[in-house]
């Protein structure tokens, strides 16, 4: 199923939270929504699952308009902070979930079982929610999304307070549920949407400021090739002039003057010149000793786009 | 229909779990049991088999005991952000509120059912006016379910159930003594409404087993006041 979001806009009072969001999501794929705290992320994830209303615009699942109240059936969803009934042993707790997602009887434990498999928690099956770890309640929430099939997920961070191992485990789980659901998930882990999700989604102020796969928003952001080089020399007089003369570099720099022979080289647009220096230091017997290209991080893209 | 009895039996059991069950339970019967056998006007005082005693006991048992089991029942949801859980998923408002209202209600008649062992211990003392038994028990009934139309609506004004159940009994202590006593107090047309307006001037007429419809309507009218209040209390959320 996919889910579209067309124009939506929600105030707080006087203050606007969304300012005309619209993008789509399709079957087979995760997006990773990001952005800083109080970016709207949240808000729009409630709003898709229908748990408040919008003042303009309007989200369709398959189609069809979430106010008829007729997709949430189809959603699976992982509040933020994981709110859960802490009085209530597991099992029961999913069994209860599983009657309200209208689970029919004879699947019921069949399904329960299965989530409880899947989530590692067969030791704890019987205890009180209450009593389970941070990482654990983790897990019953992500059962509970998870209990009736749904097509669509929607999790608001996923793995807060969840130890490496954990991790690692729900972001193989999520990248496996993606291969045929709808997967929307927020996060301010940066490797985690690098790592789990097919394309981006940065959202600054209410509004979308990137929409892309990871690479794609690198690229746009900086194009230019960044060298970081060390040379064999003995000063660093007249290398630093030869290196800027080259065609292909912008700007050439000493990183610092302490360590002779440490340059940073930034190229043009579009060009790389890594062939220009090693053909340089070629023909003045420079000994390479270093060549590192320097990527562009999605933190540096990130904190591009949403600081003013 | 499936998802109000699953809220139902899930806030029953609720209840059984954290104990709020068993004390209210325990305490409604020691309560009503001890005015009713042991102390003041008691059944061996007043040397006759009826439950007249117990019937007016039991309307200030339940007046404070039915906000004490409403208050958590949406307060409680709201403040933990569980009611996002539940509201997203296939249920509405509606059955929402009317499934915790049955949960509370059901409690009542548990309580209420286990003080049959009073009817039958004063049906063997002596002659019982059984249609006035039948219809005090009736007529608590109804009244349970307009205060737990209260309290369900007042614990869906606030995340706080100490607020709430203080808000149950404010709301409460009008419907129970004051427009009582405003509608004793004054003459014509303004007398008239308050005393249609008291919970207590109804409970007494039916207690006494004086069957009108127009009691019933009033009992089943705040009770739908109330779910109504409180759902649209849940829907209008940001």
């Amino acid at each position: 199923m996919n889910v579209e979001i067309r124009n939506i806009s929600k105030n707080y009072g006087y203050q606007r939270v969304l300012d005309d969001v619209s993008f789509e999501v399709k079957p087979g794929e995760i997006l990773g929504f990001l952005g800083p705290n109080g970016a709207g992320k949240t808000t729009t994830m409630k709003i898709i699952t229908g748990y408040i209303g919008m003042d303009k615009g309007e989200v369709l699942v398959n189609g069809k308009s979430i106010k008829t109240g007729e997709t949430k059936s189809s959603i699976g969803y992982l509040p933020e902070n994981n709110p859960l009934y802490l009085d209530m042993p597991v099992v029961d707790y999913l069994r209860f979930s599983a009657k309200l997602q209208g689970v029919s009887k004879e699947n019921m434990e069949n399904r329960v079982r299965e989530m409880i498999r899947l989530t590692g928690l067969n030791k704890e099956k019987h205890k009180l929610i209450g009593e389970l770890s941070k990482g654990y309640r983790q897990r019953v929430g992500l059962a509970q999304a998870l209990i009736h099939n749904p097509e669509i997920l929607i999790l608001d961070e996923p793995t807060t307070g969840l130890d490496p191992n954990q991790i690692i485990e729900i972001r193989e789980l999520i990248k496996e549920l993606g291969k045929e659901k709808t997967v929307i998930l927020s996060t301010h882990i940066l490797p985690e949407v690098e790592a789990t999700c097919d394309r981006i989604l940065i959202i600054n102020k209410g509004k979308i400021v990137a929409n892309g796969t990871s690479e794609n928003l690198r690229q746009q952001a900086e194009g230019k090739n960044i060298l970081k080089i060390k040379l064999e020399v003995f000063s660093n007089e007249g290398v630093l002039e030869q290196l800027q003369d080259l065609p292909s570099v912008e700007k050439a720099t000493v990183t610092n003057n302490i360590d002779i022979g440490h340059f940073d080289i930034k190229s043009y647009k579009g060009m790389t010149s890594n062939k220009d220096i090693f053909n340089l230091c070629v023909k003045n017997n420079w000994p390479i000793v270093e060549m590192i290209p320097i990527e562009t991080k999605l933190e540096d893209v990130f904190r591009d786009l949403t600081t003013d | 229909m499936d998802s109000i009895i699953t809220i139902t039996k899930k806030e029953l059991a609720g209840y059984f779990n954290s104990l709020t069950g068993y004390i209210v339970l325990i305490a409604f019967l020691g309560f009503t049991g001890f005015f009713t056998w042991l102390y003041g006007s008691d059944i061996f005082i007043r040397r006759q088999a009826d439950l007249i005693v117990f019937f007016s006991i039991a309307k200030w048992t339940l007046f404070f005991f039915i906000p004490a089991i409403t208050m958590r029942l949406i307060s409680e949801e709201k403040n933990t952000g569980t009611l996002e859980l539940l509201l997203t998923k296939p249920i509405d408002e509606f059955q929402l509120v009317v499934g915790k209202f049955l949960a509370a209600f059901s409690l009542v008649v548990i309580a209420l059912s286990l003080t049959l062992i009073y009817y039958i211990s004063i049906s063997f003392l002596g002659k019982v006016d059984h249609g006035a038994i039948i219809s005090g028990y009736f007529g608590l009934l109804l009244f349970s379910a307009a205060y737990i139309g209260i309290g369900i609506f007042a614990s869906s004004i606030s995340k706080n159930q100490i607020v709430s159940f203080l808000l149950a009994l404010f709301i409460g202590i009008f419907f129970q003594i004051i427009f009582d006593i405003l509608g004793n107090s004054l003459t014509g047309i303004s007398g008239k409404i308050f005393d249609f307006m008291s919970i207590s001037s109804h409970f007494n007429s039916i207690s006494r087993g004086v069957w009108d419809t127009r009691d019933i309507i009033y009992f089943i009218a705040i009770s739908v006041l109330g779910i109504e209040l409180a759902k649209e209390n849940l829907s209008f959320r940001n």
